[in-house]
């Protein structure tokens, strides 16, 4: 009896959260087409703004997945940045010899074979999962640079740095909804035109690539939480020994998720040297792998919150590359104060007075900041998800939840 | 307990020098195997590293390798509590950020400048480190994970400083010449080369000594060491591990603080990313300190090889092969001495176990004679 009574009360939380998320969404779309309206900066929501924020997006969302399937099973790896530079260089060298298709691939396999580096120092041998990474990072960089230099320096459209010349994989345009997305978008309308310039956003010249990572969330939280090898891998991450005694081959499972968490960031730097760019440089991923890693700590180490922080971090990172980035800054700012006061309301009304004050008090100099400036530097917009991220990590610390065994250290037999 | 046995000699070469050389030599056969697979020749590889160093590679061996001391030491301050302060990369970019902007402005007069800027880049790297241990004792975030992103944004900010309030110098933005009356002398050791040993690079060895002496005689040291052999224990004898956190943070950001010092009084005179600014200083000090096993003679031999590897690599351009791949060296050789420690670590504890067991047996054979 009380059983059924405490499910029945779960599911009405349940739902009552999700009707909470919707409404939330609903708000934040009102807030910022006011803003957009207010400050008479309609880029802010323009179908081209918004293609480059997927774009900007789709490297982070493939580099924080990678790093999802890693840390479900207990391997933090920091490696991503490293394994994602390794993807541009296989990108770039198979897509020039072999076709768009042998490039994806041989992207997730040059990112693969970081993470078995990875997995072999991390699983094997127990090292520190932090210094195994930093390594990668540092081998990543070198390897990279030596294999351009070896391999594409002699090639046409090569440089010791750097290739081009090599096929990318198909765009297409959804055709009847981008169009009339894109009109209703040019309308500037209330709301409307804010949704409509995303959906003429995601249709417009949609590369197969941004369609794929987009698959490979609902693929990763489907095999992650829907499955009997997800479960199990997650029980890797959250008590390895209690896993071992149930008969599961923990190292095994550690080995998958890290491989196909290298092969992730292989793939998300198969985005940069082909769909973002249509060119391979050395050092393409500018620290996008580290992005990826605290875009999954945003999204507390789950599928949607990764995509959630991706398309956040995405959209800055896409804004930073348009040209005159500056006043779409600048209208972002008050967006910012607007959506941090509100919740400094909500946090002082719960009860968490001091943190209500203190975002109140960053609210305010952000308004400040807004009414005493024109436009902001493209470099702070850079700078935005790192900033987040921080600030997330200060407020809610207390309420993420990673895998409890996350970065500890399993040796088979620890179980007794 | 015991004495010198020959056999207790041994275990302490075969533990803690054996570990090294066997990752240098795998990193170098990976390397060469890696290079040999692409076509090139692993022979001429090998033969430009192992060749006689001129004196200007010689000159920049020396003075890189203060250098990396010194990030080295900072990283390993950290370490031995049990941080992992991974912003030092961070930490030195603000340090130097702020030194340069201090030096340039001349505020204090002559060769004190110098040690006013000390003070200056000391303290910044000091406050920035502070960030990610305030956080951390504060709201439980995870150092590495907040430092991260602190490093980010310290590259950035510096960058955006650097063009708001520096000057243009063609098309990149430095800060202000140090005036000349704070130019310290360097020593001229090496007269082929062009330039001199730093004079700044003397930091290296007194922080060296200095961190000696901090870990090993005195009292916040030997808490350091209990805090980072065990949490819970340091706690229970009274140690205060939370100020203990703060401190440690503070001081590691402090070291990293003045990590490029030297190149900036001995050389550069300005700053400006990323062309009057050597960046990567801090994660190649993470592994310098971690081949170094923390001690500090092991961090001044490790920083000396690094700074040789890549001193050398200087010259593989002329053998046809990308400098680049000494990263891969140094990345496999840092991967490799902690695969090395670990399983010499478990051979220990495991022969340590089978003699303990065969004494207990002797004893209890014994026991019922």
């Amino acid at each position: 009896m009380s059983t059924q009574q405490s499910v029945s009360a779960e599911v009405v939380r349940a739902r009552t959260f999700r009707y909470t998320w919707w409404l939330a969404a609903l708000a934040v779309i009102v807030v910022i087409s006011t803003v957009r309206l207010y400050t008479g900066t309609d880029r802010i929501t323009a179908p081209g703004t918004l293609r480059a924020a997927i774009i900007g997006a789709c490297p982070i969302l493939l580099a924080g997945l990678g790093g999802l399937w890693a840390e479900r099973a207990g391997i933090v790896n920091i490696g991503l940045e490293g394994q994602m530079l390794l993807g541009t260089w296989g990108a770039a060298f198979f897509a020039y010899h072999y076709g768009p298709l042998a490039g994806v691939l041989g992207a997730a396999l040059m990112g693969l074979i970081g993470g078995l580096l990875h997995a072999i120092a991390t699983v094997s041998f127990g090292v520190d999962h932090i210094i195994s990474g930093v390594a990668i990072n540092i081998v990543g960089l070198g390897a990279v640079g030596f294999l351009a230099k070896t391999t594409f320096d002699d090639l046409d459209g090569g440089g010791p740095r750097n290739l081009s010349g090599y096929s990318t994989p198909p765009e297409f345009t959804v055709p009847l909804i981008a169009d009339g997305a894109r009109s209703l978008a040019d309308k500037h309308w209330f709301v409307i035109s804010d949704v409509a310039g995303a959906v003429a956003g995601v249709t417009t010249r949609l590369s197969v690539l941004t369609v794929l990572a987009f698959v490979l969330v609902a693929v990763t939280a489907w095999v992650l939480w829907r499955t009997s090898f997800g479960l199990r891998l997650r029980s890797c991450g959250e008590n390895p020994q209690a896993a071992e005694t149930l008969g599961i081959n923990v190292y095994r499972y550690k080995y998958v998720a890290v491989l196909i968490s290298g092969a992730f960031a292989g793939l998300g730097g198969a985005y940069l040297a082909m769909v973002a760019s249509s060119s391979f440089t050395v050092g393409q991923t500018g620290g996008r792998g580290y992005i990826g890693l605290a875009t999954m700590i945003f999204g507390n180490w789950r599928p949607s919150g990764v995509l959630t922080g991706a398309l956040m971090f995405g959209y800055t990172d896409g804004v930073s590359l348009l040209s005159n980035s500056g006043a779409i800054v600048h209208a972002l700012l008050l967006l910012v104060a607007i959506l941090l006061a509100v919740f400094a309301v909500l946090k002082v009304r719960g009860g968490e007075r001091v943190t209500g004050f203190v975002i109140a008090g960053i609210s305010v100099g952000a308004f400040v900041w807004y009414f005493l400036s024109e436009t902001v530097d493209a470099s702070f917009t850079g700078m935005t998800p790192y900033v987040v991220t921080l600030f997330v990590l200060a407020v809610f610390s207390q309420r993420l939840r990673m895998p409890a065994a996350d970065g500890k250290p399993y040796r088979r037999g620890g179980a007794g | 307990m015991k004495g010198l046995t020959p056999r207790r000699v041994l275990d302490t070469v075969v533990g803690s020098l054996l570990p090294p050389l066997v990752a240098v030599v795998a990193a170098m056969v990976a390397t060469s195997v890696l290079i040999a697979a692409f076509g090139g020749s692993p022979g001429s590889f090998l033969e430009v590293i192992f060749s006689v160093p001129n004196d200007r590679v010689l000159l920049s061996i020396i003075n890189q390798s203060a250098m990396l001391s010194i990030s080295g030491i900072a990283a390993a301050i950290g370490f031995r509590m049990g941080l992992f302060n991974i912003g030092v990369e961070g930490q030195y970019i603000v340090g130097s950020c702020a030194g340069a902007f201090f030096a340039g402005s001349g505020l204090v007069p002559g060769p004190l400048n110098i040690l006013a800027t000390l003070v200056v880049a000391a303290a910044a790297g000091a406050a920035y480190a502070s960030i990610a241990g305030l956080l951390r004792v504060f709201r439980g975030v995870s150092e590495v994970i907040s430092a991260i992103m602190l490093n980010y944004i310290a590259l950035t900010m510096a960058g955006y400083l650097v063009t708001k309030y520096g000057q243009a110098s063609g098309y990149t933005f430095t800060t202000e010449r140090l005036p000349l009356d704070a130019q310290p002398l360097g020593f001229k050791i090496f007269p082929d080369a062009p330039g001199d040993v730093w004079a700044l690079s003397s930091l290296a060895i007194i922080l060296g000594i200095g961190y000696w002496f901090l870990i090993s005689r005195t009292r916040f040291g030997f808490e350091l060491r209990v805090t980072g052999e065990s949490e819970t224990a340091a706690r229970a004898s009274g140690v205060n591990t939370k100020k203990m956190t703060l401190l440690v943070m503070a001081l590691s950001g402090a070291v990293a603080g003045l990590v490029w010092m030297p190149a900036y009084f001995g050389s550069v005179h300005t700053f400006g990313t990323p062309e009057n600014f050597q960046a990567g200083l801090g994660f190649i000090g993470l592994a310098v300190a971690l081949l170094g096993r923390n001690r500090t003679l092991g961090i001044f031999f490790a920083a000396a090889l690094f700074a040789f590897l890549s001193g050398q690599s200087n010259n593989l351009q002329s053998a046809g092969i990308a400098k680049d791949v000494i990263d891969i060296t140094q990345g496999i050789t840092v991967l490799a001495v902690v695969v090395a420690y670990e399983v010499v670590g478990r051979r220990r504890a495991k022969t340590e176990a089978e003699r303990v067991a065969r004494q207990l047996d002797a004893e209890r054979e014994g026991a019922a004679a």
